[in-house]
């Protein structure tokens, strides 16, 4: 018994202190060093490479696609012919996010004062079209992961900056998200940071598991995966869609898409990767 | 008093007996080998392959350590067995999941695939 209440004690203990810290700033330069550290000869600003920072071959290979023939290119076309396309009440996309795209995507996630809550890009592309009268965009991938790819692209070489305000609420939304990131999950009963913080590097079966710094910024990705999945698939994906993959991989439910576990999950996740430059969108196996 | 030939008539009766008897265990203990290795190289059930370099297994993970030499790393096999159902109970952080204890594998099949990788 005394043993249960010292460790309900210490995690309490811990709860009220992180939420009071909360620094995500000081959260991502830890886990940086930790990868550099674990990877000698890599740099913190590769990482935005995802497991190709890790293996020289895979990475010739990788960026050969990249340079000569992205598999998302025609999407990206779609996106910026959606972006600029006026509603039926003449706005555009425009309207919401002002008039110059690349200044969009290293918005995103931030918390929103008013609301309370954290906004995702995703979600704010949806937001703008049900604010205009449009119909919101449907899941996880087309025209959404379109926009949103258009939106990234636009932004390549800015760096990311998440930042959590002096708000006990968002604070709060930021701990949310990391206590779901180191939480084991799922019947397999894997963290996120177990494949990718504790793991990253090894081996599951064939497939080189990606550090989490770096994971962000190439959203959304096209996933050849994802391709194959269905014969009318593109590939393309948003970070919450790759999230539903990751709960059903350890035979864990998926969260609600732009829940709130998801987008204070996106908060958290992103903020690992501040100060590293936007590459998205990203070409994926 | 039986007769010698009476008594060798027993005594080679006896002996085909057991040696029917010992053939049959060792028959099933083969056969319990087999269904493991099923088991353990199934992506679905075990899927040791993983995370675990298994001889005869292709593309495996390196996150676990080869499994060799299991004979003289687990010399009693119920420990074995306790690892693969609920490999939290020695270490909490373990990224091997708990297969017995979450119901991905049934005890029998935990069993099975004991005895197939206490062989290795």
């Amino acid at each position: 018994m005394r043993k249960y209440i010292s460790v309900l004690l210490a995690a309490s203990v811990s709860l009220a202190s992180s939420t009071i810290m909360a620094d995500n700033n000081a959260d991502a330069n830890d886990l940086k060093d930790y990868f550099i550290k674990k990877f000698p000869g890599v740099t913190t600003d590769s990482l935005v490479n995802g497991a190709y920072a890790l293996d020289e071959g895979l990475f010739m290979q990788w960026q050969d696609v990249e340079d000569n023939f992205p598999p998302y290119e025609d999407n990206l076309a779609k996106g910026e012919e959606l972006y600029n396309k006026p509603f039926a009440n003449g706005k555009t996309f425009a309207s919401c996010f002002g008039d110059d795209p690349s200044a969009v995507r290293v918005k995103y996630p931030h918390w929103d004062s008013e609301t309370q809550q954290v906004v995702t890009l995703e979600g704010d592309i949806n937001k703008c079209l049900t604010d205009n009268g449009e119909k919101p965009f449907k899941g996880k991938k087309g025209n959404l992961a379109y926009v949103s790819a258009y939106l990234a692209y636009q932004a390549r070489g800015q760096k990311i900056n998440v930042v959590v305000p002096d708000d006990p609420k968002a604070k709060e939304a930021y701990e949310m998200g990391k206590q779901f990131f180191y939480a084991k999950r799922g019947q397999l009963n894997l963290s996120c940071a177990d494949c990718h913080v504790y793991q990253a590097g090894m081996y599951v079966r064939a497939d080189l598991l990606s550090p989490t710094v770096g994971h962000t910024t190439h959203f959304p990705v096209w996933r050849r995966k994802w391709q194959l999945a269905d014969k009318n698939e593109d590939g393309f994906g948003t970070l919450q869609r790759r999230y539903d993959g990751c709960n059903k991989q350890v035979r864990a439910k998926p969260f609600k898409n732009q829940g709130e576990e998801y987008r204070n999950l996106e908060f958290f996740h992103a903020s690992m990767s501040n100060g590293l430059e936007i590459n998205g969108p990203g070409y994926r196996k | 008093m039986t007769k010698p030939s009476q008594r060798i008539a027993i005594l080679l009766s006896a002996l085909v007996l057991s040696t029917g008897l010992l053939s049959t265990a060792a028959m099933a203990a083969d056969d319990a080998v087999a269904q493991g290795k099923a088991l353990a190289f199934d992506r679905k059930k075990g899927n040791c392959l993983g995370c675990h370099a298994i001889e005869g297994g292709e593309l495996p993970g390196n996150i676990g350590p080869p499994l060799i030499a299991m004979k003289a790393r687990f010399p009693d096999k119920k420990k074995l067995y306790d690892q693969i159902w609920d490999a939290t109970a020695r270490n909490p952080m373990t990224a091997m999941p708990p297969f017995g204890k979450h119901g991905a594998l049934t005890d029998k099949q935990v069993e099975l695939i004991t005895e197939y990788i206490h062989t290795l």
